[in-house]
């Protein structure tokens, strides 16, 4: 066990080195390409990461997004970018966990509304604050960021994501979100403190979300709410984290990156019908692959080990 | 603290809560000594799941006092009282499908305080998984097990915590006279651990195989508290049943 987890350990830092030296390929096309990659893939996993276990279905990822790339459009050009980040990290945080005490208790599809209506609510806020308070419509985002170096800090951010998940899944904390996903009557009964680890959870996610925002922040020139607070966002990682399946931590990022080569040709082939499209992707997933690509990866597997059980029974 | 709360595990006065305009359990009071087995008898909708949902904390009392070794926790939430010492099992049964039999079983173990050692609380899974007849059956997933197997990993999971009070809603419900006989041995082995026991049962042969003293619900109030078999007899509880339920069985 302990040597398998290293021999994954070494392959997954080859994969980073690897990966690291794509912007040396002096591509901008593909440099754009890598930049979208990771960026659904680290969002889709975060996701993954507190909805897999639960099973609650967010569509705040946008809001915490745009929470991240309005403080760097806000901070940026006054404060070192390291303490923008930690600062859009915090302030990510800090929703979250009010969202999360305010919003955990509910259930199913509440949940579900509300997080689409946070999304909102922040948005106008922010719009309300900008014509009213600060007087600007937009602003420009002016930092001295390159594309190579959103690349690697998203590459970073993936490696932290992946590690992470990996630290959860293994602790109590992992261990008790799991048993919430399954009953949570059963698993107060068993002692866990659900409004806790469900919130402590959520907060992790969401503050990767919001650290993807700022990220990603520079490489528009000019950000007004309308691109911060892109509600598509939400439901492209819902998707992507649905077909890979969410309820491992590698699930996700089966389905992030086939879409997001998808997503990148259709909306550059049909932008018009480009939200349809999604629309009947998402059902077909819903219908054929109720657990996501893991899901069937673990289907193929246990049917071949079922026979193979079978044929020593014979 | 007196002598007499030391040894009392549970202590209930004055409990009320009404679903609307319907009171379900009503000015409900008894307690349960250390080491007792108590019954909680009473015909369909009188009560007996709501009250044991007041105990575990599903639901908030109306009004009244919950004491667990003479603490109050009335209206405290579900895992402050599990980690108090009570567990319970329902009366839909509920294991976590999704998950192995060694899972179900170290989810009710896991998340008490202190926390034990890894080691050792494998070693009582596997204890456990013996001991409620599973033994062998660790890595199986409880949606793939039978309905006795169900139940069986169920108590398993609620006796993990090694609680001082278990609450069983009508645990032998639906086994067959081999099972229900290995089921009311089982529980009569909890009794010699020390487990205090709270046991809503309609099967009137393990109410008295088991159980010291019983008291009857009766449209959510208490209408009879007493040595089983005096209980058992007494007039108003065989009326309550409809004709005398409880005498023929
Ligand atoms: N959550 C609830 N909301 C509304 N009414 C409820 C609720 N829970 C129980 N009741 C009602 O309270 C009454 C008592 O129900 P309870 O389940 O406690 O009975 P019980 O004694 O356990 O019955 P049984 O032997 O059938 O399990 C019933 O009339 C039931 O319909
Ligand atoms: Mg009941």
């Amino acid at each position: 066990m302990s040597t398998r987890t290293a021999g994954l350990g070494a392959l997954a830092l080859a994969a980073l080195a690897l990966l690291a030296l794509v912007p040396r390929l002096g591509n901008a096309y593909y440099l754009a390409l890598a930049i979208s990659l990771l960026q659904y893939t680290v969002l889709a996993t975060a996701w993954g990461l507190f909805s897999g276990p639960t099973r609650y279905v967010s569509l705040a990822t946008t809001a915490f997004f745009g929470v991240g790339a309005y403080t760097v459009a806000v901070l940026g050009e006054i404060l070192p970018w390291p303490l923008v980040l930690l600062i859009a990290a915090a302030l990510g945080a800090i929703v979250a966990a009010i969202v999360g005490l305010s919003t955990l208790r509910l259930s199913g599809v509440y949940f579900v509304i509300f997080t689409f209506g946070l999304t909102e609510l922040i948005r106008q806020l922010v719009v309300w604050f900008e014509v009213n308070k600060s007087r600007v419509l937009g602003r420009y985002v002016f930092v001295n960021i390159t594309q190579a170096d959103i690349y690697w800090q998203l590459l970073a951010l993936t490696a932290a994501v992946f590690l992470l998940g990996w630290l959860i899944a293994r602790s109590r904390l992992g261990f008790a979100l799991r048993v919430i996903g399954e009953d949570e009557t059963v698993a107060k009964h068993c002692g866990i403190n659900t409004t806790f680890a469900k919130v402590a959870l959520f907060t992790i996610s969401a503050t990767i979300m919001t650290l993807v925002g700022a990220i990603m922040a520079p490489r528009w020139t000019y950000i007004e709410p309308s691109i911060a607070f892109n509600s598509m966002i939400s439901f492209q990682v819902l998707i992507m984290a649905l077909l890979g399946g969410a309820h491992r931590l590698w699930g996700p990022v089966l389905g992030a990156v086939p879409l997001t080569l998808l997503f990148e040709l259709l909306s550059a082939r049909f932008p018009n019908t480009f939200t349809i499209i999604l629309g009947c992707i998402f059902l077909l997933i819903v219908y054929m692959l109720p657990r996501g690509v893991a899901g069937l990866f673990e289907k193929l597997s246990t049917t071949s080990a079922g026979k193979t059980t079978q044929r020593v029974a014979t | 603290m007196s002598q007499g709360s030391q040894t009392r595990v549970l202590e209930i006065d004055g409990l009320r809560r009404a679903f609307g305009g319907l009171v379900a359990v009503n000015d409900l009071g008894f307690s349960v000594e250390q080491g007792e087995i108590m019954g909680l008898l009473g015909p369909n909708g009188s009560g007996k799941t709501t009250a044991l949902n007041l105990i575990s904390g599903v639901l908030r009392p109306d009004a009244g006092t919950i004491r667990l070794m003479g603490q109050d926790i009335a209206g405290l939430a579900s895992y402050r009282i599990a980690r108090l010492g009570l567990a319970r099992t329902f009366q839909l049964v509920r294991v976590l499908d999704g998950m192995d039999c060694r899972e179900n079983i170290k989810a009710g173990l896991a998340f008490q305080k202190p926390h034990l050692p890894a080691a050792e609380a494998e070693l009582r899974i596997d204890t456990l998984l013996h001991r409620v007849g599973l033994a062998g059956h660790d890595l199986r997933l409880a949606a793939n097990l039978t309905y006795i197997d169900r139940k069986r990993l169920e108590l398993a999971r609620a006796l993990a915590a090694k609680p001082r009070l278990l609450l069983l809603d009508e645990w032998l419900a639906g086994l067959n006279p081999s099972e229900l006989a290995i089921g009311i041995d089982l529980i009569r082995s909890l009794k010699a651990d020390g487990i205090t026991i709270v046991l809503v049962e309609h099967v009137m042969a393990a109410v008295r195989a088991l159980c010291d003293r019983c008291i009857v619900m009766s449209s959510g109030r208490k209408i009879a508290d007493g040595a089983t078999a005096d209980v058992l007899s007494d007039a108003a509880v065989v009326k309550a049943y409809l004709g005398g339920v409880v005498a023929d069985a």
